[in-house]
Parts: structure tokens; C-alpha cells; sequence
């Protein structure tokens, strides 16, 4: 049953590292705006689109 | 006619739209930002959200000083040769594609490396190459598709602070103690006498032992120190009988652990202070993009343009101008100092002052405060004083804004930690003797189990999160209060005073009221056919106001700047503007007026003057039942009538108050022991603001600007306000109905304790138990609270 000592030391190392990685992502602002990244992650790339309909706004604009 | 609506910022275009790809728009700014995001494959801008745009300002020389190398490293965070971060607060930003658009701003400008929006603060900070881009150029980019960057004098003497993240680490090392010795104090609370168990209780106890005592110094040190400090200061606040309870607590573990007969409260202790601090947390509601401390230099601009003697025009920052120094002040900036108008016409707007949302006519030689914003076209002045000596600018010496003041306010949980922390000292000692009477060996165990047990955890959570649920509540109804205590104090005031313009007026609405000898259809005609050539902000108001019909043309037009119009009307000769232009007999101070002259002959004048909110009588009525009543007005007394009419019985009014005599209003009345609640608009009521129990900034557009004050109110919610008072006393017996919750709690858990049966493990359950359902019932009963008053 000594296999306890070690078990319980392996399970303290892991939470141990977990609250280190936590401290450390608060230290790095990523807890100071949790909003935005939230509207951020559903946009994806939204820009290719309308290539081929530039010129014929540019043309409208001439008009 | 159906009227569209703006395709790029929603509002409701004119009669006749600019219509630009088959999209109407109100006006050409907003169509040239749809062309630069269409070209710039950003039209997705328009999808994300419907009509999400804001009508970009002139950009036009506004942001020259950025070339100032002062003044730009004033605003850049990070600078070296090659890159520049600028962090940006953008008050216009209010949506999904606000976000998207400035963060692809690249596509604009392949200078700019990155920006990333901060929603909740309406900030951008922007990376940018600096070869490619100047930090001027930046601005311009974003303030040409709509997004302005505020920048004011604060950004001059902003101390860059880092952010306050000590609470978030004191909750996560509570929590992550408290997680770990439940797992490890699980074990014997079976109490199986087996053999293993037995033989690692030792090394289970001394784990938790050890991960109770960061929790103890790390976490729970606020609590002892402040109860430290009260006690020195002979002050019985509520964190004493929680530092009590903590120290007892661990001293009693670590007894019963040492000496080896019991496994001691740990889980209970760190458990207590997990949950005391997730209280602190949920009590810190912040609005990131409002602030309740700003000053005039939120207000005033960070730079100038001086014209030097041999006619050179440079930018400055505002701190640098001396007296003499000669000022251009283009259209809409502020005057960041008093001086005499040298050239050109004012047009000056002084409604962030004084609430006044009509501009005051100024001629070359007139003096000019600072405040002011000129609107028109460029005009030239020479500054008296330098910024911190000017007229407005000096009411900030008032010993009202030292930060040595604060409002001392006894809060309800204070108040009644007093009486709590008697009655349990006693009942402790009480026992402590009954039983060194009885069993001496037991003595010790009670106490300690009374101390422990009467800890005061869950009545320390019910004012935290029935106030912080409040004031969630109240934000989200357009009333942002700066911190909990803000509640208790509302629900305490005693009167009322309001400023008048600009906070029981409305700044978007002028009522137009014609006096004198009425005018017949044909003159109506005239005049307002006349008035379409003009372009002076008075025209266009009275022109929008005068019953629309046909025009007729106009000869001979003349406009005379600062004076009025003239022209031939039809068969009339028409003259409008001051009472001297038009010559009428007699001049009025203080009042907003076309006067009409048809024909050699004065027939009237058309009396501009702020309306009301709407509802005021109502929401005066509703307050004046419970509150006495004051109007503090800068203006003259010709609003008395008026006001007696909207007011309830027995209100006092005050006129022509300066802004020292408001502040002085304050303090008398507090002198006689009154709590006064004071709303206010612009700058001149800062001072009242600050000295009242109270300050509450009414504004109509929370982003732009407030003094600094206790709480924002929305103008559009300023109807609620009777409720918001209610609402704030009865939040106060939601409180007191969840003390006695608590003490019921500490009842059952005394008389265990006294009986001397207090074992680990009812500890541990009672202790979560009361606090979680007085955490429940301050939630619920304040969610329903506002479910029924304000919905």
C-alpha cells in the first residue's frame, strides 16, 4: 500500500502544474477581456468574396 | 413616403437618400466608408449585423499634433524604430462588426501589423510598421471609416497601471486548497478503523495542514488585516468575527493535528474563505468602458494649434500654453483655455459644461471660457490663463477633489457585525465557564466549536451578492453604479437636488415657441423660405420646425455672421436674427431667440429654449411623495413658472448658481445632517457631484462623457429613477432577510457547538449549506425584486 505515497505525489504534481498554467494564463491577460474573443472565434475568412464584383462597383461609382 | 434607412449607420435618411449601388445612404461620409470597405473586400462588414456603421467625422487636419513627437510618445505604448503599438479608446465601437472590420484593418492599410479590439473597454490596440504608417495615419485610417479614436488630455498624464489580478489569484489558491483537502479529509469521515487508514492519517493530515496554509496567509490576509486596522481603530467591522473564526479554526486544527486526536476543520476553513472571496468577486461588477473618475482633462484635447508670431502654425500640448499665445481653434474642438476671440465667428457649444445644447453667438473681442466647443468654422483666440487657472478648470482645487476625502459610509453589514461579534463573544465565554465548571477537558473544545461555528461566512455573502446582483441588474436598465455601496447609499438619501439644463432638459430636443404678433400664412412663407438659405444651426432648427410647404424664392440674401438674415421675400422684406439686428426695442439676457421683421416691423420672436424629458412631471411626482426636492440652476429665473408647474409642492429652486455655490448648496445641507442625492450633466456640477452623498451623472450618451461621479444614469431610464430608489431600499430587506437566514443557521450549528457534539463533519456541511442557500435566496429575491419593478 506504500504505492500511496507515490500516487498521491503524482496527483499533487498534476494539479501543482494545472494551477501553475492557470497563474500563468491570468498573468498573461486572458482572463481581462473575456467578451470579444468570443464574438472573434465565429469569424472566419469572410474576406475573399466579392473579387470579381469590385470592378463592376467601381464602374457604378464612374456613373 | 416610406423614409429608408441609412444602409451604413441605420439613420433615418433625408427625403432624398444618396442612393450608391442600388443601397440608400444619409449621408456621403457613410457612403464613402461602404466604397472603401467594398474595394477593400470588407463588405461582409454589413452581414455580420444590419446597418452597423457610425457617420465618420471630418478628419481633415484634426490629428496633426500626432506628428508631434511629444505628444505621440504620450500615446504609444511600445515604440522603437521599426514598430508602434498605440491602444486606442474608440467609443463608437458597439458591435460584432466593429470588431471584425477593425481587426482587419490590415486590408486597409498593409502597414498596420495588427489590432485587436477589447470589446468590453471599446479599445483597439494597433501594431503598426512604422516606415509604412505614422501613428497620425493610424488615427486617420479608423477615423475615416467611422471609428474616432477619443484622445484627450488624460492620455497626457496617464500613469500606465497595470492590471489588479490579485483577487482572481487569491480565489484560485483557496480553491485549489479547498479542492485538495476535501479529496484527502474524504477518508475519515467514513470512519472506517481499518488498518491502512490508520496507518496514513498522519500523512493525510499533515498534507492538509500544509495546503491550508497558503490559503490562510495568501488568501485570507485581506480579512486579517482589515480586521487588524479596525481593531485598532476600536471599529468592530464585520471581517473581525471572520478573522476570528479563520484564526480559530486553523489554531484548532493544528492543535488536534499535532496532537494527534482528530483530523481538525481544514476543508472547512479553506472552504470558508473560497467562498468569502468568490463573494468579493462577484461584488466587483466594473463596466470597462465607463469611468466614474474623470475630470475636465477626459474632456479637454491634448493638443493645440498656436499660431506663432510670424504667422507659422505648430501643434502643442495644452500644458505648454502660456498667456498671450495665439489659438486656432478649428471646428468642433474645445477651447482648452479662457481667452478673448481674436478672428473669425464663435459658435460656441457649451453643453458639456453647462448642459446648454444651444452654441453661444461670440464676436471678435468677446471672451471666450474654456470648455467650450466651437462649432463652425475656424476661429482665432488669445489664451488669458494658462489650463489649470482657467475659470472651470479651477474648480478642481477644491479640497472635494483630494483624494484624502472619501465618503465614509457605514455599511449595513458593519453595522451589524457590532452587535454579532458581542453577542457571540459572550455566548462563548458563557459556555466556556458552564463547562469548566462541568468538565474542565471540554472547556477548550467549546469555545473553540462556538467561534467556529458562529463565523459569520454566510452573513459576510448576503450583501455582496444581493448588491452585486443589483447592480447588474440596474445596468442593464441604463443605471451604472460605481460600487455596491452606492445601493446602501441610495436607499439612505434623505433629497433630491437636479440640476436643470441638460439634466431634467433633454440635449436632443429644443422647443420652438413663436411670441408676439402672430404671423399670417403669406409672412409664415417668407420667413421660412428665407430661412432655407441659411446655413446657421438656428435656422435650420427653426426651418425644421415651421409647418412644411411651398418656397417661394429669395432676392437680394444677405447674411450678416453673428447678427442675422435679410432678404426679400416674395413681395416681403424679411429681417431675422438678434434683437439688435432687427432692432427690436427690447434685448433679452439669457435668451435663445430669432426675432422677425417683416416689412420695417417687428412682429415677434421665435424662443428657443430646452425641452423637458419626457415623463418629468410623473417622475417628480413619484420622487416628491418620498424626498424633498431642489433645483440648482446655473441659468436665470425666467424657467420658474415652468419648473413650479413640473415640480411637486414645496420644492426650493435656485437660479444663477455658479458651479462653487452648488458644491457650497450641498455642504450646507449636509451640515444639517441631511444625505443628499445630486444629479448632475456637465462639468460646472462636478464639485456637486463629488461633495454629495450620492453623485449621479445623468448623460445621454454614456460614452462620450460624465463627470466624475458615484453612479451614470442613462437618460432614456431617467423615468425609472423612482423605481431605482425603491428598488435600492428594499434590496436593503433583502439583505436583512438574509442575515436572519444566516442566523438561523448559526443557531442550529450553536447548539451543537454548546453541547459540545461540533464534529468536522457537520461542520463541513452546515458551513457550505448556509451559505449557499443565503447566496440563492439574495439572487432570487433581487432577480424578482427587478423582474417586477422594472419590466
Amino acid at each position: 500500500m506504500t504505492i500511496i505515497f507515490m500516487l498521491i505525489a503524482a496527483s499533487l504534481f498534476i494539479a501543482v502544474v494545472f494551477f501553475i498554467l492557470f497563474v500563468q494564463s491570468v498573468k498573461s491577460g486572458q482572463y481581462d477581456d473575456v467578451y470579444t474573443p468570443s464574438v472573434r472565434m465565429l469569424f472566419d475568412d469572410e474576406l475573399v468574396e466579392n473579387k470579381s464584383a469590385k470592378p463592376e462597383k467601381e464602374l457604378n461609382s464612374i456613373n | 413616403m416610406v423614409i429608408q434607412k441609412c444602409y451604413h449607420c441605420g439613420t433615418d435618411c433625408d427625403a432624398e437618400p444618396i442612393v450608391f449601388d442600388d443601397k440608400p445612404f444619409c449621408c456621403n461620409g457613410c457612403r464613402t466608408v461602404y466604397e472603401i470597405l467594398n474595394q477593400n473586400e470588407l463588405s461582409c462588414y454589413y452581414d455580420l449585423q444590419q446597418s452597423p456603421g457610425s457617420i465618420p467625422s471630418e478628419v481633415r487636419g484634426k490629428f496633426n499634433y500626432l506628428d508631434n513627437e511629444d505628444i505621440a510618445s504620450k500615446l504609444l505604448e511600445f515604440d522603437d524604430l521599426a514598430t508602434g503599438v498605440v491602444n486606442f479608446y474608440v467609443p463608437t465601437i458597439h458591435c460584432s462588426s466593429c470588431i471584425w472590420v477593425l481587426e482587419n484593418l490590415n486590408k486597409l492599410n498593409p502597414g498596420v501589423k495588427a489590432a485587436l479590439v477589447n470589446f468590453p473597454k471599446k479599445e483597439v490596440r494597433i501594431t503598426f510598421r512604422k516606415e509604412e504608417i505614422s501613428l497620425k495615419g493610424v488615427a486617420e485610417l479608423i477615423t475615416s471609416i467611422g471609428y474616432e479614436p477619443y484622445i484627450s488630455l488624460e492620455n497626457d498624464s496617464q500613469v500606465k497601471k497595470g492590471v489588479d489580478r490579485k483577487l482572481i489569484y487569491q480565489v484560485a489558491v483557496a480553491g485549489f486548497a479547498f479542492g485538495n483537502i476535501m479529496m484527502l479529509s474524504f477518508p475519515e469521515y467514513f470512519q472506517v478503523d481499518e488498518f491502512w487508514l490508520n496507518r496514513f492519517k498522519p500523512f493525510f493530515r499533515g498534507l492538509m495542514f500544509t495546503f491550508s496554509l497558503p490559503a490562510l496567509v495568501y488568501s485570507a490576509r485581506d480579512y486579517l488585516i482589515s480586521a487588524y486596522k479596525g481593531l485598532k481603530k476600536g471599529i468592530l467591522n464585520i471581517d473581525v468575527p471572520i478573522s476570528l473564526g479563520i484564526l480559530v479554526l486553523f489554531l484548532r486544527s493544528t492543535y488536534e493535528v499535532a496532537s494527534g486526536t482528530g483530523q481538525g476543520y481544514f476543508d472547512s476553513l479553506t472552504g470558508l474563505i473560497f467562498f468569502l472571496l468568490l463573494g468579493k468577486v462577484f461584488q466587483q461588477k466594473t463596466y470597462g468602458f465607463l469611468s466614474f473618475e474623470r475630470d475636465y482633462k477626459s474632456y479637454f484635447p491634448i493638443a493645440v494649434t498656436r499660431i506663432s508670431p510670424d504667422r507659422k502654425e505648430e501643434n502643442v500640448r495644452v500644458h505648454q500654453i502660456e498667456k498671450g499665445d495665439r489659438l486656432l481653434i478649428r471646428n468642433s474642438e474645445i477651447l482648452p483655455v479662457d481667452g478673448i476671440l481674436l478672428q473669425g465667428q464663435g459658435m460656441i457649444d457649451y453643453s458639456f459644461v453647462t448642459g446648454e445644447s444651444l452654441p453661444v453667438t461670440k464676436s471678435s473681442g468677446d471672451k471666450l471660457y474654456a470648455g467650450g466647443k466651437q462649432t463652425g468654422q475656424s476661429i482665432e483666440m488669445e489664451a488669458m490663463e494658462s489650463v489649470k487657472q482657467s475659470y472651470l478648470t479651477q474648480l478642481w482645487s477644491n479640497e472635494v477633489f483630494s483624494d484624502s476625502q472619501t465618503k465614509n459610509i457605514k455599511s449595513l453589514t458593519d453595522s451589524i457585525s457590532k452587535q454579532f461579534t458581542i453577542v457571540i463573544l459572550s455566548i462563548s465565554l458563557l459556555s466556556g465557564m458552564y463547562w469548566y465548571f462541568t468538565d474542565k477537558s471540554m472547556a477548550f473544545q467549546v469555545v473553540s466549536a462556538i467561534l467556529i461555528i458562529a463565523c459569520p461566512c454566510a452573513l459576510a455573502l448576503s450583501a455582496p451578492f444581493a448588491l452585486g446582483n443589483m447592480i447588474r441588474l440596474f445596468g442593464k436598465r441604463g443605471f451604472y453604479l460605481k460600487n455596491t455601496s452606492v445601493i446602501e447609499s441610495i436607499a439612505k438619501t434623505e433629497a433630491l437636488v437636479f440640476d436643470k439644463t441638460g439634466t431634467i432638459t433633454a440635449n436632443n430636443a429644443t422647443d420652438i415657441t413663436y411670441r408676439g404678433e402672430a404671423l399670417n400664412e403669406k409672412e409664415e412663407k417668407a420667413v421660412r423660405s428665407l430661412l432655407r438659405s441659411s446655413n446657421h444651426p438656428l435656422s435650420r432648427m427653426l426651418y425644421q420646425h415651421l409647418p412644411a410647404g411651398e418656397n417661394q424664392g429669395v432676392l437680394g440674401f444677405t447674411e450678416i455672421p453673428g447678427k442675422g438674415i435679410r432678404g426679400k421675400s416674395g413681395e416681403l422684406s424679411v429681417a431675422l436674427g438678434s434683437s439688435d439686428f432687427t432692432e427690436a426695442a427690447v434685448a433679452r439676457q439669457n435668451e435663445t431667440a430669432i426675432w422677425v421683421k417683416i416689412d420695417k416691423k417687428v412682429k415677434g420672436r421665435y424662443v428657443f429654449s430646452n425641452a423637458y424629458r419626457q415623463g418629468i412631471k410623473e417622475t417628480f411626482d413619484a420622487l416628491g411623495t418620498n424626498y424633498p426636492i431642489s433645483i440648482l440652476s446655473g441659468d436665470n429665473e425666467g424657467e420658474r413658472q415652468t419648473l413650479r408647474e413640473l415640480l411637486p409642492e414645496g420644492s426650493s429652486m435656485l437660479f444663477r448658481q455658479k458651479p462653487e455655490d452648488k458644491l457650497e448648496f450641498i455642504r450646507r445641507e449636509q451640515e444639517t445632517g441631511k444625505k443628499i442625492m445630486m444629479f448632475g450633466d456637465g462639468l460646472n456640477d462636478a464639485g456637486a457631484l463629488a461633495q454629495s452623498n450620492v453623485g449621479v451623472a445623468v448623460s445621454e450618451n454614456i460614452n462620450v462623457f460624465s463627470p466624475a461621479c458615484d453612479a451614470i444614469l442613462d437618460a432614456r431610464s431617467f423615468y425609472l429613477l423612482p423605481k431605482f430608489t425603491r428598488i435600492s431600499r428594499k434590496t436593503l430587506g433583502v439583505i436583512k432577510w438574509s442575515f436572519a437566514i444566516s442566523f438561523m443557521y448559526n443557531i442550529v450549528g450553536m447548539l451543537y457547538a454548546i453541547s459540545g457534539n461540533l464534529s468536522p463533519i457537520v461542520a463541513a456541511i452546515l458551513m457550505p449549506i448556509s451559505s449557499v442557500s443565503v447566496v440563492l435566496f439574495a439572487t432570487i429575491s433581487t432577480n424578482l425584486l427587478a423582474k417586477k419593478m422594472l419590466y
